[in-house]
């Protein structure tokens, strides 16, 4: 199969050719998850590190096919969930068990009194609220951990100036290797690239 | 996909109930390529005007809405005197939807999450608009508390908020357990359900052509560009919500109950309450779901992708909760009868015979005759009935928590201060305009969000495989994107 390959000369319709522009890296697009792997383990095996890939779907096996170590964001979200089951603890405790002042924007009191005869320290009555936020916190942290690892939000990237990349959040495959990467030379890489047999090779511009 | 279909000899495949040994039924039907899937669900999106039913139904649900807002209005200003609350009859419409509401948003959750840790593939094409419809329906649940504080602008009150008042909410009451696990149920279910959304919000900014659509959907993206080092942290994340969210929508119902269960009234102190609670949420979830999916999915053309399969494995979970339900029925009955408690046999037997036997009735054969017909393959797969099927599912389950909170407060222990409860056109008001606000919400989210989970849908087709038919080495049997390709190293 031949392989496109857009240079930033063919693609610059409107900018001049001689114009000094930085790369920001080699994209290289495939047709199908199967293509992507071989791909992948080509890469991983050439030593690349500044490289990733981009699909339109999570793609089984590809993180072993890149890589990828495993994120320790489980262990994060436990430190939340305990967290919040601390906090819930000593909120009820403070406020429904103990009485001494405390700043919290004011200055408040907790306040113990007798209901329907339960002692003002009942941990079972505790129980669901603590269970509670210790969801509520881990959810939380999930989230935004998930998010601010991946460096999101982050409204522009290099890569959503090339139109074929549109497609990598519908039915295409891609490769890009950043120009960061310290085996990166603009020519053997893509060279490189057109050995995996991609469909089209773009050259993305910082 | 071709090796699956069963009549491919007619071209469209409709039909993918029958089940055969050693192949596993398509979950996405007349459809192999990625783009198709992507295409079918933006088409809602993407369309200059919405199919003519949507105005329609948005015009009616708008009415209804404003109903609601009406009556709210006029039971802020007036009081909650304006309801048919009296003594003993304190809860009755308002917590009986607010039951009803939060137990409609069980089943998303169960969808999303429970389905997920177990791996049932067939959740990916109901996913969303389950979860959606979690969402709106803890909003409308979120409502009846909030208005039958009596003195709303003291709403605030619920929350342990540092005051000059020096006053905390009291944490040993099973009323502000509530308010902390459907307040807890709410947001993770926002975040999940959000979560879930930013690669379809992605597929949507890429492929929208209008300013504000770029703006929008590239807003609420995040930027998302499917980099696998970003999937590999989602995948991980995603997983840990499921793993969240499971134990949370039990002890969501389970808290609920316990308003009830830890009082001393007969009819609610019982411990059967936490689980028979959570299978009928389950179930009168799942007919909620059935009762959205099945006319969604004919009027924005998602036949393919919410097939027959789905709904007949969801009116299987109905059958199994309705069993569940039942059951829990006739137990609540032979525990009132061996506890040997005078005023628990008085309860029930009041319920099936007293003055509101309609309502049990109603209850009892809606809830547990209704789904028995699931047992029929014929009817489990027919579109007209289970649409029907699941609005009497629906109805009764609004009248078993009616039963279960008027009946007993209605008749205690004492005679002398039994009364009875009659609604008034404000209760009947905002329990309908509930509905206007919770079909005005879906509505929109039809017209303006992703309705399936695109990218998890592609996930399960079987040319997502890498190492299966759709990879390079064996994709020239009939796939349309096939290609040949020197086979790879594993």
């Amino acid at each position: 199969m031949a392989t496109i390959v857009t240079t930033p000369t063919a693609t610059g319709a409107g900018q001049p050719a001689a114009k000094p522009t930085r790369i920001y890296g080699l994209l290289a697009e495939f047709e199908t998850p199967g293509d992507l792997m071989a791909a992948a383990e080509k890469c991983r095996d050439a030593g690349y590190r500044w490289w990733d890939c981009h699909t339109p779907f999570p793609v089984h096996g590809l993180d072993g096919a890149m890589g990828i170590k495993r994120t320790i964001l489980p262990w994060l979200v436990f430190g939340a969930g305990a967290t919040g089951t601390l906090v819930a603890f000593l909120l009820q405790a403070y406020t429904n068990s103990w009485n001494f002042p405390m700043w919290a924007g004011v200055w408040v009191h907790g306040y113990p009194f007798l209901i329907s005869g339960k002692p003002a320290m009942s941990l079972p009555a505790f129980i669901p609220v603590m269970f509670e936020l210790t969801i509520l916190f881990s959810a939380l942290a999930t989230v935004k951990l998930m998010f601010l690892f991946n460096g999101l939000p982050l409204l522009y990237h290099p890569l959503f100036t090339s139109n074929r990349f549109r497609r990598a959040s519908n039915d295409r495959f891609f490769i890009v290797i950043e120009a960061r990467d310290p085996k990166f030379l603009p020519k053997r890489t893509e060279e490189f690239l057109k050995t995996l047999s991609p469909v089209s090779i773009e050259t993305v511009q910082d | 996909m071709s090796t699956l279909s069963q009549d491919h000899s007619l071209g469209r495949m409709s039909d993918n109930t029958i089940d055969r040994p050693g192949e596993r039924a398509p979950l996405v039907l007349n459809m192999d390529k990625f783009s198709e899937v992507t295409a079918t669900v933006c088409r809602v999106n993407e369309a200059e005007k919405a199919p003519f039913a949507w105005y329609v139904a948005f015009a009616a649900a708008l009415g209804l809405l404003s109903i609601l807002g009406a009556c709210i209005g006029y039971l802020i200003l007036t009081g909650v005197g304006v309801w048919g609350l009296n003594n003993p009859v304190m809860w009755a419409y308002d917590i009986t939807n607010f039951v009803f509401w939060v137990g409609i948003g069980h089943a998303g959750t169960l969808i999303s999450a429970i389905l997920f840790l177990f791996r049932q593939k067939w959740r990916t094409g109901i996913n969303r608009f389950a979860e959606a419809m979690t969402i709106f329906a803890v909003i409308c649940a979120g409502t009846f508390p909030g208005i039958h504080v009596g003195r709303v602008w003291f709403a605030y009150w619920l929350f342990p908020i540092p005051n000059q008042m020096e006053m905390w909410p009291q944490f040993r009451s099973p009323l502000l357990w509530d308010v902390f696990a459907v307040s807890t149920y709410f947001t993770v279910s926002l975040l999940f359900w959000y979560t879930g959304m930013v690669p379809d919000l992605a597929t949507l900014r890429d492929r929208a052509k209008g300013k504000i659509q770029q703006l929008g959907y590239g807003l609420f993206s995040l930027g998302w560009r499917g980099s696998n080092r970003h999937w590999h942290r989602y995948e991980r994340a995603y997983l840990i919500l499921a793993a969240l969210s499971t134990p949370l929508v039990l002890s969501v119902h389970s808290v609920v109950s316990f308003d009830f269960a830890t009082s001393q009234l007969p009819g609610w102190h019982t411990t059967i309450f936490p689980p028979y609670f959570v299978a009928g949420a389950i179930f009168s979830g799942f007919a909620m779901v059935v009762t959205l999916a099945v006319p969604a999915r004919e009027l924005f053309g998602l036949k393919d992708l919410i097939t027959l399969r789905h709904l007949d494995n969801m009116n299987k979970v109905i059958l199994v909760t309705g069993c569940m339900v039942g059951y829990a029925y006739s137990m609540e009955f032979f525990i009132a009868w061996y506890s040997g408690a005078m005023y628990e046999k008085f309860a029930f037997i009041n319920r099936a015979f007293g003055q509101y036997w309609w309502a049990y009735w109603i209850m009892v054969s809606c809830n547990v005759i209704t789904p028995q017909l699931f047992w029929f393959k014929k009817i489990r797969t027919s579109i007209p009935l289970m649409f029907v099927l699941s609005i009497f599912v629906n109805v009764g389950m609004w009248f078993e928590r009616f039963v279960i909170i008027v009946t007993s407060l209605a008749n205690d222990f004492l005679p002398s201060s039994w009364d009875m409860f009659t609604p008034t056109w404000v209760d009947i008001g905002t329990m309908v305009g509930a509905f206007g606000l919770f079909f005005t919400l879906f509505l929109l989210f039809c017209r303006y969000l992703p309705m399936i989970a695109m990218a998890e849908v592609k996930a399960v087709m079987p040319q997502a495989d890498p190492h299966g038919a759709g990879a390079g080495k064996q994709g020239h049997h009939g796939h349309g994107h096939a290609h040949a390709h020197d086979g790879h190293g594993h």
